[in-house]
C-alpha cells in the first residue's frame, strides 16, 4: 500500500512538475570561455579577492621569470665560445649571494601578507544566513537544506541527448542549486562513500567532500545568475559527469522556491528529498 | 666486500688505466654479467634501460591521454574505469619506473663510485638485488594496467582505492608493485649513503664532494626517511582491502583523512627525490661547458640539504581542502613558500656559473639551459600553488597539472636528457650524433612547452584533472596541448634513434672529450671506463 501511495504521489507531482518547481528562465550564466587565458571572472568578495592576489602573485612570478629569462639570454649572448674565448674563474661574491637569498624572501613576504588575509576570510563565515549540506555521491550531487524545511536535492548532469538548445555539455544539471543573493551560505561538505570535491570556480569555493568528515566553508553570490563548477577529486569512472550549478535568485524567489520544493520533496517526488526519505535512501545504498 | 671487489680486481689489474683496451678486462659470461651483476656500471646500465622501458610505456600512455582529450566527447578511451587506470599507472610508471631508475640507480651507480675514486658501490650484491625487484614490480604495475582495476589516481586515495570501489585484484597488483619498488629504492638508498660516507678516494672530504653526489646523498636519505611511510600507508590499504581492517574507513573508526597525511608525508619528499640527482647533473653540466668552476659551491650544497630537511615539513600543502585545521593551513603555507630560497639560489647560483664563462652549446649544455628555463617557470607556479588561498580555486585543476609537469616532465627529464648527451660517450665509448642530439632537444623542448603551458591556462579558468571528457569550452587549449604532445612523442623517437646512431657508431671518443671544463674524477678513466676502476685509489688535494 505504501508503494502504491509513493507511487501515486510521485505520478501526480511528475504530472505537474513544471509547475511544481518555479522556473527561473534565462539567467545570466558563468561558464568557461573558449581560449579563456586567465580565472574566471569573480562572482563575489571571495573570488575578489582571490583574483586580487593571483594577480600580485602573477606579476612577482612573470617579473621573475622575466629576469631569468634576461639573464640567460644575456649570458648566450655574451659568454658564448666566440664571443667570450677565456673564462674567468670567479666562483663567489658574498654580496650576491646575499641578495639573492634576501630579495626573494622579501618578495615572499610581501606577497604572504595579502594571502594570510585571504585564507582567514575564506575559511569560513562567522555569521551564515543559511546552511546547506552538499552531500556527494557516486556520481550525483546532493544538495540538504536544513534550515528551509529540512529537505534534500539531487542533482545530476543532463546527459547528451537530453540537451535542450542553450544547455551545456557536462556542466548544465536536471536540478540546481538554488541559493538567495547576497547571503553569507555555510557550506558543510561530506559524503557516504568516496571522497569528491565540491569546486565552483567563480565563487571562489572548494572542499573536498570526504567519508567520515563535515567540512565546512562558506560563499555568498553578488548577483543572479547560474555559476558552473564541477566535481574536482577522482571518484571512479563518471568522475567527469558530475558538475555543480549553483542558480543564485532574488531571496524572495528563494523563499518560494523552498516552500514550493519542500512539498514536492514531502509529496514524494523523486530525487527530491524530505529529510526522512533522504536518510532511509541513504541506508538502502 | 668492497675489499673483495678489490683484490679481485687488483688480480686482473694489470690492463687498468692504459688507454681504450678494456677488452683485456675479466667480464663474465652474458648471464652472469647481466643477470647476476655485481659491478656498479653494469647495474647502472641495466638501470638505464629499464628506464628507457618505463619511460616509453609511461609515454605511450600519455600519448592516449592526449589523444582522448584532443577533442571534447571523444572515445579513444572506452570507460572512465579504463581511463582512470591508464592516468594511475602513467603517473606511478614515470615516477617509480623511469624517472627515479634513470636518475638515481642508473647515473647514481654509474657515476657516484666513479666520481667519489671508489671501485664499486659498498654493497655490490645489494645492488643486484636492488635492481632486480624493480622488473617484477613492473611486471605487476602492467597486470593493474591491463586488468583496467587501479583506478584511484597514482595518490591511491582510499575510499576509492580500498575494497567496496576497486574491489579486483589489479589494485593489489598495482599496491604490491609500490612494495616492490620501494624495497627496490630503499636498498639502493642505503648502498649510496654507506658508499658515499665510507668510501670516498683519500682527500676527498664532504666539502669537496662533486654535486651530483651531495645531491645523490640528500636524495638517500629522502628515501630512507620517506619510502618506509609510504610502505606503512600502503600496507594499511593491503589490509583494509584484504584482511578487514579499517585504518582509512570512518565505518570502522579509521580515516581517509591519515591516508592523505602518510601518503603525502612520503609523496612531497618524493619530488625532490625526482630533482635533486637533476640538480647534481645540470651543476656538472653547466660548469663543464662554461669552463668555469661552479659559483658558490657551498651555498649550492646548503640549499640542497635545506630543500631536503624543508621537503619534510610541507607535505600537507597537498591537503588545502581536506579539512584541516586553518592554523595548521597557515602553517604549511609558510613553510611551503619558504622552498622557494633555496630554489632560487640555485637558479642564479648557475646563472652566475655561466656568467663570465666560454659557453660551450653542445647538446648536453642545450638541456641545461633549457633545463634553468622549464624549472624557472614550474617553480613560480609552485609558489602560486602555495597560496592556500588561491589554491582553492585551482587545486586540482589543470594549472597544477602544468606546474608539476614544468619541474619534472620537463624539469627532471630535461636533467636525465642532459646526463644521458653529458656521459654517454663515457658510458658507451662511442660519439653521439651531435646534430642529432640538436634535434631531439628542439623538438621536445617545442613539444612540452606547448603541451604544458596552456594547462596553465585551462586551470586557471577550472578544468579539473583526471577527466576523460570535459566542457566544450575547454576544447581549444585541449586541442593544442594535445599537438604538443605529438610533438614531444616524435622528439622521443628522435632520441631512439640517437641511441642507435650512437651504440652502432665507429667513432671513439677520447677520456674527457669535454676538455678543460670537465673535472671531475670519471673523466680521469678511460671510455667506457674498464670493467673494474680504481684498483689504485686516487688521491684528492
Amino acid at each position: 500500500m505504501q508503494l502504491f501511495r509513493r507511487l501515486f504521489a510521485a505520478l501526480t507531482v511528475l504530472m505537474m512538475a513544471p509547475l511544481a518547481v518555479p522556473g527561473f528562465g534565462a539567467a545570466f550564466a558563468q561558464a568557461p570561455k573558449p581560449w579563456e587565458m586567465g580565472m574566471q571572472p569573480a562572482a563575489n568578495e571571495i573570488k575578489r579577492r582571490i583574483i586580487d592576489l593571483h594577480d600580485l602573485v602573477l606579476l612577482i612570478i612573470t617579473l621573475t621569470t622575466i629576469f631569468v629569462g634576461v639573464l640567460l639570454v644575456i649570458v648566450i649572448v655574451r659568454f658564448n665560445a666566440k664571443a667570450n674565448p677565456i673564462p674567468s674563474k670567479t666562483s663567489h661574491h658574498t654580496g650576491l649571494e646575499i641578495a639573492w637569498t634576501t630579495i626573494p624572501v622579501l618578495l615572499l613576504v610581501i606577497m604572504s601578507i595579502p594571502s594570510f588575509r585571504l585564507i582567514y576570510y575564506q575559511d569560513r563565515t562567522p555569521n551564515p544566513d543559511l546552511t546547506i549540506k552538499v552531500i556527494a555521491h557516486q556520481w550525483y550531487w546532493e544538495y540538504g537544506y536544513p534550515d528551509q524545511g529540512n529537505f534534500s536535492i539531487e542533482s545530476r548532469y543532463v546527459r547528451d541527448e537530453d540537451l535542450k538548445p542553450g544547455q551545456l555539455r557536462l556542466l548544465d544539471v536536471d536540478n540546481q542549486m538554488i541559493v538567495p543573493v547576497g547571503k553569507n551560505i555555510r557550506i558543510l561538505t561530506s559524503s557516504p562513500e568516496v571522497i569528491h570535491s565540491f569546486f565552483v570556480p567563480s565563487l571562489g569555493v572548494q572542499r573536498y567532500a570526504i567519508p567520515g568528515r563535515t567540512i565546512e566553508t562558506w560563499f555568498s553570490v553578488d548577483k543572479p545568475g547560474v555559476y558552473y563548477g564541477q566535481c574536482n577529486q577522482i571518484c571512479g569512472s563518471e568522475h567527469s559527469r558530475m558538475p555543480i550549478a549553483v542558480h543564485a535568485v532574488s531571496d524572495q524567489e528563494f523563499k518560494a522556491w523552498a516552500e514550493q520544493t519542500k512539498k514536492s520533496a514531502d509529496a514524494g517526488q523523486p530525487r527530491l528529498m524530505a529529510a526522512t526519505d533522504a536518510t532511509a535512501h541513504e541506508i538502502q545504498r | 666486500m668492497a675489499a673483495t671487489t678489490h683484490d679481485h680486481a687488483h688480480d686482473h689489474g694489470d690492463d687498468h688505466g692504459h688507454g681504450h683496451d678494456d677488452h683485456h678486462d675479466h667480464k663474465p659470461s652474458f648471464v652472469a654479467r647481466w643477470f647476476f651483476s655485481t659491478n656498479h656500471k653494469d647495474i647502472g646500465t641495466l638501470y638505464l634501460i629499464f628506464a628507457v622501458v618505463g619511460g616509453i610505456v609511461g609515454g605511450a600512455l600519455s600519448e592516449i591521454m592526449r589523444a582522448q582529450l584532443q577533442f571534447p566527447n571523444n572515445h579513444i578511451v572506452e570507460s572512465g574505469q579504463q581511463w582512470n587506470t591508464i592516468i594511475t599507472t602513467h603517473g606511478l610508471l614515470m615516477i617509480f619506473f623511469s624517472v627515479m631508475p634513470a636518475l638515481i640507480g642508473g647515473f647514481g651507480n654509474w657515476f657516484i663510485p666513479l666520481m667519489i675514486g671508489a671501485p664499486d658501490m659498498a654493497f655490490p650484491r645489494l645492488n643486484n638485488i636492488s635492481f632486480w625487484l624493480l622488473p617484477p614490480a613492473f611486471v605487476l604495475i602492467c597486470i593493474g594496467l591491463v586488468m583496467g582495476e587501479s583506478g584511484s589516481g597514482w595518490t591511491l586515495y582510499p575510499p576509492l582505492s580500498n575494497a567496496t570501489y576497486e574491489h579486483g585484484m589489479g589494485m593489489d597488483c598495482t599496491l604490491f608493485a609500490l612494495h616492490l619498488a620501494g624495497v627496490s629504492s630503499l636498498l639502493g638508498a642505503m648502498n649510496f649513503i654507506t658508499t658515499i660516507f665510507n668510501m670516498r678516494a683519500p682527500g676527498m672530504t664532504m666539502h669537496k664532494l662533486p654535486l651530483f653526489i651531495w645531491a645523490s646523498l640528500v636524495t638517500a636519505w629522502l628515501l630512507v626517511l620517506s619510502v618506509p611511510v609510504l610502505a606503512g600507508a600502503i600496507t594499511m590499504l593491503i589490509c583494509d582491502r584484504n584482511f578487514g581492517t579499517a585504518f582509512f574507513d570512518p565505518a570502522g573508526g579509521g580515516d581517509p583523512v591519515l591516508f592523505q597525511h602518510l601518503f603525502w608525508f612520503f609523496g612531497h619528499p618524493e619530488v625532490y627525490i625526482m630533482i635533486l640527482p637533476g640538480f647534481g647533473i645540470i651543476s656538472h653540466v653547466i660548469s663543464t661547458f662554461s669552463k668555469k668552476p661552479i659559483f658558490g659551491y657551498l651555498g649550492m650544497v646548503y640549499a640542497m640539504v635545506g630543500i631536503g630537511v624543508v621537503g619534510f615539513v610541507v607535505w600537507a600543502h597537498h591537503m588545502y581542502l581536506s579539512g584541516i585545521d586553518i592554523d595548521t593551513r597557515a602553517y604549511f603555507m609558510g613553510a611551503t613558500m619558504v622552498i622557494a630560497v633555496p630554489t632560487g639560489i640555485k637558479i642564479f647560483s648557475w646563472i652566475a656559473t655561466m656568467w663570465g664563462g666560454s659557453i660551450d652549446f653542445k647538446t648536453p649544455m642545450l638541456w641545461a639551459v633549457g633545463f634553468l628555463f622549464v624549472f624557472t617557470i614550474g617553480g613560480v607556479t609552485g609558489v602560486v600553488c602555495a597560496n592556500a588561498g588561491i589554491d582553492e580555486a585551482i587545486h586540482n585543476t589543470y594549472y597544477v597539472i602544468a606546474h608539476f609537469h614544468y619541474v619534472l616532465s620537463l624539469g627532471a627529464v630535461f636533467s636525465i636528457f642532459c646526463g644521458v648527451y653529458y656521459w654517454i660517450g663515457k658510458m658507451s665509448g662511442r660519439q653521439y650524433p651531435e646534430f642529432w642530439g640538436k634535434v631531439h632537444f628542439w623538438l621536445f623542448f617545442v613539444g612540452v612547452n606547448l603541451t604544458f603551458f596552456p594547462q596553465h591556462f585551462l586551470g586557471l579558468s577550472g578544468m579539473p584533472r583526471r577527466y576523460p571528457d570535459y566542457p566544450d569550452a575547454f576544447a581549444g587549449w585541449n586541442y593544442v596541448s594535445s599537438i604538443g604532445a605529438y610533438i614531444s612523442g616524435v622528439s622521443v623517437l628522435v632520441f631512439l634513434y640517437v641511441c642507435y646512431r650512437t651504440f652502432t657508431s665507429k667513432v671513439p671518443v677520447a677520456d674527457n672529450y669535454w676538455g678543460e671544463g670537465a673535472t671531475t674524477l670519471e673523466w680521469t678513466q678511460t671510455s667506457p671506463p674498464a670493467f673494474h676502476t680504481y684498483t689504485e685509489l686516487p688521491r684528492i688535494h
